[in-house]
């Protein structure tokens, strides 16, 4: 069963590009469809806690599905089977980019990607953005959210602070306004 | 080895706190090696990034791949591998044995809310830099890429492998004529 696991993980890394969410079906395909090692119920569960922890979805789900199976063992070999395929190819293209960065048609394919990606960096923070302030079902309104990414922006935009103290000190402010309400 | 050892713990401090998807690690990778560090230049951080896109897997796990590689060849690239799989690795192993406990939990429901501003806020911060730099290279064809871009991935709902692909396709042929007009000159 440890090959099986393994195997899946596998083909599920290989598979998913275009990040986290694009790895979803995949997983679901082989974990509760084709082994049923997890029902439904707990498969969404499962997405849940991927996405309050931190870490890329594909990889908690394989160590998740790996400790349930057959405990760290199982966590390890999945999680190893889901990481080996996109470090092949990533290792493939980045000796590929490393070796000819400065010839002049891939300076000329970079120039090209650069723009697309400033877009996708802006297409999923406008997202975040939208959810902080409107809530998951765009429904509600929240000032507080409005008040903290602003004052993040521009604390960053002015001096250099580690974002991650900031992150920690809006976690912080709303666990502080939700126990006082 | 001192370089190992500080890029090993930027980078889980990054894995440790980065939630909500590849491009909050991305954005938080370019602050601290970018423009604190200044270990790799803007440029190189957007190759990177555009890289670990076109690869399969998780974009955060790729780009720390090869930014540890930039930084340390393969020792570097080891050392930020594990130092950015360490942490989700641990926590979902422990979290997995009580799960429902945890995901229940007002407290850390709150906790990830309040999160989620900030992180917004880190992403547009980054976003600004980036943007201004592509304006400023006063390539009008760019300017209209990034906008379309934008539209089509935010608005149109494609997926991103295939505006990598246009993109290149683009900067590719863009690259070749006007290397040839230049040469008429």
């Amino acid at each position: 069963m440890l090959g099986q696991l393994f195997l899946s993980f596998v083909s599920i890394g290989a598979l998913s590009f275009g990040g986290g969410l694009a790895a979803l079906p995949l997983i679901q395909q082989q974990v509760v469809i084709n082994h049923q090692w997890m029902s439904l119920t707990e498969f969404t569960n499962l997405i849940s806690i991927a996405e309050m922890t931190p870490g890329p979805i594909a990889i908690n789900s394989a160590t998740f599905v790996g400790m349930r199976l057959n405990s760290f063992t199982g966590a390890l070999i999945a999680t190893l089977g889901c990481l080996i395929p996109s470090l092949l190819f990533v290792v493939f293209l980045g000796f590929i980019y490393f070796r000819y960065k400065e010839l002049d048609w891939m300076k000329g394919i970079l120039a090209g990607l650069r723009p697309a990606i400033v877009a996708m960096i802006s297409s999923a923070g406008l997202s975040i953005f939208l959810l902080a302030i409107f809530g998951e079902a765009h429904d509600s309104f929240s000032i507080v959210s409005l008040i903290i990414f602003i004052a993040v922006f521009l604390i960053l935009r002015l001096k250099k602070i580690n974002p991650i103290i900031l992150l920690l000190l809006s976690g912080g402010i709303q666990v502080v306004i939700s126990s006082l309400m | 080895m001192k370089k190992y050892w500080k890029l090993f713990r930027i980078m889980f401090t990054l894995s440790l706190f980065t939630f909500g998807g590849g491009y909050v690690i991305v954005s938080l990778m370019k602050e601290r090696f970018v423009d604190k560090l200044k270990w790799i230049d803007e440029e190189e951080m957007l190759n990177i990034i555009a890289i670990a896109q076109s690869s399969p897997g998780a974009v955060a796990v790729n780009g720390s791949v090869l930014v540890g590689y930039k930084i340390g060849k393969m020792r570097g690239a080891a050392v930020s591998l594990i130092a950015t799989i360490l942490p989700p690795f641990l926590i979902i192993s422990i979290i997995s044995v009580g799960y429902s406990r945890f995901s229940e939990n007002p407290l850390v429901k709150a906790f990830l809310r309040g999160l989620q501003p900030a992180v917004a806020a880190v992403i547009a911060d980054v976003v600004v830099s980036l943007g201004i730099n592509v304006i400023k290279k006063k390539e009008v064809i760019y300017i209209i890429m990034m906008v379309l871009s934008f539209v089509v991935i935010y608005f149109g709902n494609v997926n991103v492998m295939f505006v990598i692909l246009v993109s290149a396709l683009i900067g590719f042929f863009y690259s070749r004529l006007s290397a040839k007009g230049e040469k008429r000159c």
